[in-house]
């Protein structure tokens, strides 16, 4: 021990352990600095921008959808904005009892009770973990002045400004329109959907699915500072920009005709559907189906709603008949028997066939509607009076040959349109083919080959055709157009705010067909006597109609249900421009149900077109 | 510097010139050590006031102003034990260590608890925590028990003896609970053993010991369901090894000051400083004040701040050397590595490389009891060194 107090301690020890402890603290100071180094200058910029992250919070304003027009610009859907109740799950007290009375606070506020705010909540985490969850949409003003001075009791709670999608209409032109919806996680993964977020709404259905990306708009940006409680601080908006709308599309559909049409299957009080549409480019002018429903409901619906709109399958009103429905057509299936045989020199247009009013093939017998005999028949008189012996024999002596399903297949039959709304649903043209597989995979009822009877089932329309007035619709358009397969579509233009046509739409044709003009006149003959002409099936329903038309009933019988009736019509006759369909389930005869709303259509189309000419000055 | 100045130049102390300095009883004033003392308080006040603007709504400079007052006041101590002969202290090494007994374990009785910790009574002006104070007390009488004890018993009973003397009022102090002050009274004891010629072969087992003991507290004893540290003490002492295991908790602070101190780069980021302006590290005036530097200043600031506290650590341990006799040299050697232990334990805390300990940055963080007890210390210091050049017998310089 060196010590001795009154005296410096001096000597070697005293050094050695100063010296210690100097080298200890350079060590402790060198590792400071180089720690400081470490952190300040070497990896500076990534704590930099770790900050920056840190004090921002970047909130999405929405873009507001752009509007749906019809073809003259009148609105089909527009945008109203709505205030929205919404709760940022994070921001929740984390103490379940204090979260559980908040939620219960909420629910009072929204008359939701806790389960059902527990399974928005739930819900909204399904579709977008983080997001926050819309509680109530449409909140009144009333409300939100509450949640604001209450804030202290609703953490997390915020008011947002919202569009929702507004049908100035209801109903009218649901099924062409569609619904937007939340996107969903599978949605999220498909490349038409990059870069969109959980939370973001999308087209689901009809124009606004296939249109989305013209509808959609890119969302804009604020990004503000808070602190370290997510409170935005003072001055701390550090970027604003704004969100780009989306653009307006102009549908093909004609606002006018469309009401018609709705309204004259709305009359008929039966599920159906119609379709009106150009016959040389495509557009559809209107298309329609019954049941419908409002889209509005679809915004938000209860689970009332949801079970009448999704879970009733026999009347299904979410389904578009007029694309997705499939059914036997009855006797407008005709032309494409005609052309078949025709074209393939089966016939002549002036060929004569002995209507006895029934054939016998085999063992069995195959009757005209109620057993009439029409006497000696040819084409346009077959047509006209609807002879089923005349195309029975044809479809009798096609049996063998696929000519038949060759014709049809041609003419669209059986096979997708290329419609640009994504509801097409499936369809069958029945054949030899079709038969034989159907036996090989022991999915027939009956096993049996390919037969006379079903050839002949198939030349009227009947037997296991499974058609729809889209399908028909083009048909009649090639046989109107001369052989030109048209390319279905409701959507027109699109348009900036401005009303600028940013992007046509003008679909090619599918493809062309050979049709004999010869034939087509012969055919369009018969059709038009049978509209208009005496004892044509519907000239009872158009032999007053002051355009003439040519047209064709058809009274099909589908398994299980009353008969369905069908109107295939091409106006003017004899140059037709417009080519319209329609079928009434269950509705009897082709001129009792379907040719009616046809009429109600083609009054409509002529009715404007009269009034915009004499406006015009008798132009065009 | 020193080898330049030749003791003939100095004034005699019968001068018949006696300047200001002179008559204060400063002129013997180790300058390095008084401006590193001061340049560190200026800078405190300097940041508090331009960081906690918007911390005390209507009052935006309610630290700056405190802090202020309490350097003024800590600089008026730090003169005055300038003037006083430390060597007195040897005197009262019983009655100091009384004081500093009593007055720790007064808290557990009269004083004001802050969040769950009973550390300082609560005076009219400020609150004061005696543990503070205590560091300097502790370090002056044990420097005297030391001194007195030397010749007095083997060499193992005299560090036993020694220990238990330090590790007395640590033990008080830990349990306020205070861990970080305790580590440093048990540090302060150490280094007066150190320098007051404690076999080497002593500090061996004593290091052994504390190892095992550290071993027991943080794994044994918590896997053998007795946790002696609370938990939060746990949490804050080990998640600095791993950071992001603590995300919300310890480790959140950390990461955050962490941040905060990158993101200052080399220039800093003056008045942009989001990290310690809006929250994001907590405790921004006290223990977490060099991420505020970090972060407005940048490296050069903080920098800046580290030389001054290595000035200041150098100063205080050349003092050690100059000393009069070896009570000085005790006392500097236990003030000199006590403040490098809290300075190095608060500033590796901010860059993310100690635990936490609630170690206060002396002379940086917001605090009258740390303000005034290390102005106190270091006036202790000067008086040391006056000393010895009074006594004459100061002709060793570096």
């Amino acid at each position: 021990m060196y010590l001795r107090n009154d005296s410096r301690p001096q000597g070697s020890r005293l050094s050695l352990r100063v010296a210690v402890v100097g080298g200890v603290g350079a060590v402790l100071f060198a590792v400071l600095f180089f720690r400081l180094w470490n952190l300040q200058v070497l990896s500076g910029d990534k704590y930099l921008a770790e900050a920056k992250n840190n004090r921002t919070r970047e909130f999405k304003v929405i873009a507001p959808r752009g509007d749906i027009l019809d073809r003259d610009g009148d609105v089909l859907v527009d945008n109203r904005t709505s205030l929205a109740l919404q709760l940022n799950t994070r921001k929740l007290p984390d103490d379940p009892v204090e979260e559980r009375a908040e939620l219960a606070r909420l629910g009072e506020l929204t008359h939701m009770s806790l389960r059902q705010v527990r399974r928005s909540i739930e819900k909204g985490e399904e579709v977008a973990a983080g997001a926050p969850v819309t509680l109530r949409r449409d909140v009144g003003f009333d409300l939100i002045a509450y949640v604001e001075e209450n804030q202290d009791e609703f953490p997390g709670v915020a008011v947002q400004r919202v569009f929702v999608r507004h049908y100035p209409d209801g109903v009218r032109a649901a099924h062409v329109l569609g619904n937007v919806g939340e996107i969903t996680e599978a949605e999220l993964k498909e490349p038409r959907y990059k870069g969109l977020e959980p939370g973001d709404e999308i087209g689901q259905a009809g124009a606004e699915y296939a249109y989305d990306e013209f509808l959609r708009g890119d969302p804009g940006l604020t990004r503000i500072q808070v602190n370290a409680l997510g409170q935005p601080t003072p001055g701390g908006q550090l970027v604003s920009m704004p969100p780009t709308p989306g653009d307006n599309v102009k549908l093909t559909i004609d606002g006018d005709v469309q009401s018609a049409g709705e309204g004259g299957l709305a009359a008929r009080g039966l599920p159906g559907a119609f379709i009106s549409m150009n016959i040389d480019n495509g557009q559809i002018l209107a298309m329609g189906s019954n049941p419908t429903y409002d889209p509005t409901v679809l915004i938000e619906p209860t689970q009332a709603q949801v079970n009448e709109l999704y879970r009733d399958e026999v009347l299904a009103p979410l389904v578009n008949r007029a694309t997705e429905g499939a059914y036997p057509t009855g006797s407008i299936f005709k032309i494409i028997t005609a052309l078949a045989a025709l074209e393939n020199g089966q016939i002549t247009p002036d060929t004569v066939v002995q209507d006895n009013g029934q054939i016998e093939v085999g063992t069995d017998t195959f009757e005209n509607a109620g057993g009439v005999a029409h006497g000696a028949v040819e084409l346009r008189r077959a047509l006209q009076v609807s002879s089923d012996v005349y195309f029975y024999l044809l479809g009798l002596d096609m049996w063998k040959t696929n000519e038949l399903q060759e014709w049809a297949h041609k003419l669209g039959i059986g096979r997708p349109a290329g419609l640009d709304l994504p509801e097409e649903g499936e369809t069958l043209l029945p054949s030899k083919a079709w038969r034989e597989q159907l036996v090989k995979e022991g999915l027939a009822l009956e096993d049996r080959p390919w037969s006379a009877g079903d050839n002949i089932q198939l030349a009227t329309g009947q037997g296991d055709l499974q058609t729809n007035p889209l399908q028909m619709a083009i048909a009649y358009a090639a046989l109107g157009s001369g052989g030109r397969i048209v390319t279905p579509h409701v959507g027109l233009e699109v348009e900036d705010e401005a009303g600028r046509v940013l992007k046509e739409f003008d679909p090619k044709p599918q493809r062309k067909i050979h049709i004999d003009p010869s034939h087509r006149t012969v055919i369009l003959e018969g059709l038009h006597a049978a509209a208009q002409e005496g004892e044509g099936t519907a000239a009872g329903v158009f032999g007053g109609f002051p355009i003439p038309i040519a047209g064709k009933t058809g009274t099909a019988e589908r398994p299980g249900h009353a008969d369905q009736s069908w109107f295939a019509a091409l106006s003017p006759y004899p140059n037709p421009r417009i080519v319209t369909v329609a079928t009434v389930e269950e509705g009897g005869f082709g001129a009792e149900s379907a040719a009616p709303v046809v009429l109600d259509i083609l009054e409509a189309i002529y009715d404007k077109q009269a009034a915009e000419v004499s406006s015009a000055g008798g132009a065009e | 510097m020193y080898a330049t100045r030749t003791r003939n130049a100095r004034p005699e102390p019968f001068a018949v010139h006696v300047g200001i300095g002179e008559r204060l009883g400063l002129a013997n004033m180790d300058w390095p050590l008084t401006i590193a003392a001061i340049a560190l308080i200026a800078f405190s006040v300097f940041t508090l006031g331009e960081a906690t603007q918007n911390d005390i709504p209507g009052d935006p400079n309610y630290f700056l102003e405190r802090q202020a007052i309490y350097a003024a006041l800590g600089i008026v101590g730090m003169v005055l034990l300038t003037r006083i002969d430390y060597s007195r202290f040897r005197e009262l090494r019983v009655g100091i260590y009384t004081f500093l007994c009593a007055s720790i374990s007064l808290v557990f009785v009269f004083g004001f608890a802050a969040r769950g910790s009973r550390r300082a009574f609560e005076l009219p002006f400020f609150s004061f925590q005696p543990s503070e104070l205590g560091k300097l007390l502790l370090v002056l009488a044990l420097a005297g028990f030391v001194i007195d004890g030397a010749r007095r018993g083997s060499a193992v009973q005299r560090t036993v003896r020694y220990l238990c003397l330090g590790l007395a009022p640590a033990a008080l102090v830990f349990l306020q609970p205070d861990l970080g002050t305790s580590l440093v009274y048990v540090v302060a004891t150490l280094a007066v053993m150190y320098f007051g010629g404690v076999p080497w072969m002593h500090f061996a087992v004593i290091g052994g010991v504390l190892a095992t003991l550290v071993a027991v507290v943080l794994v044994v004893a918590p896997a053998a369901g007795v946790p002696l540290l609370k938990g939060y003490q746990e949490e804050r002492l080990t998640s600095f090894l791993n950071p992001h295991e603590h995300e919300g908790g310890a480790g959140y602070q950390q990461n955050q000051s962490k941040v905060a101190i990158g993101s200052g780069e080399i220039t800093g980021r003056g008045d942009k400083a989001t990290q310690t302006r809006l929250d994001f590290v907590p405790e921004r005036h006290t223990d977490f004040i060099f991420a505020v530097i970090g972060e407005r200043y940048g490296f050069m600031g903080a920098a800046f701040v580290l030389s001054l506290y290595a000035l200041l650590f150098w100063r205080a341990l050349r003092i050690t050397t100059l000393s009069k006799n070896a009570y000085g040299t005790l006392v500097a050697g236990g003030i000199a590595v006590a403040l490098l232990f809290q300075t190095f334990v608060n500033v590796g805390m901010n860059l993310g490389i100690m635990p936490i300990t609630g170690i206060p940055l002396p002379l940086m963080s917001y605090g009258g009891s740390s303000v005034l007890a290390t102005f106190l210390a270091v006036g202790v210091l000067q008086s040391i060194n006056v000393q010895a050049h009074l006594s004459q017998r100061g002709r060793f310089a570096w």
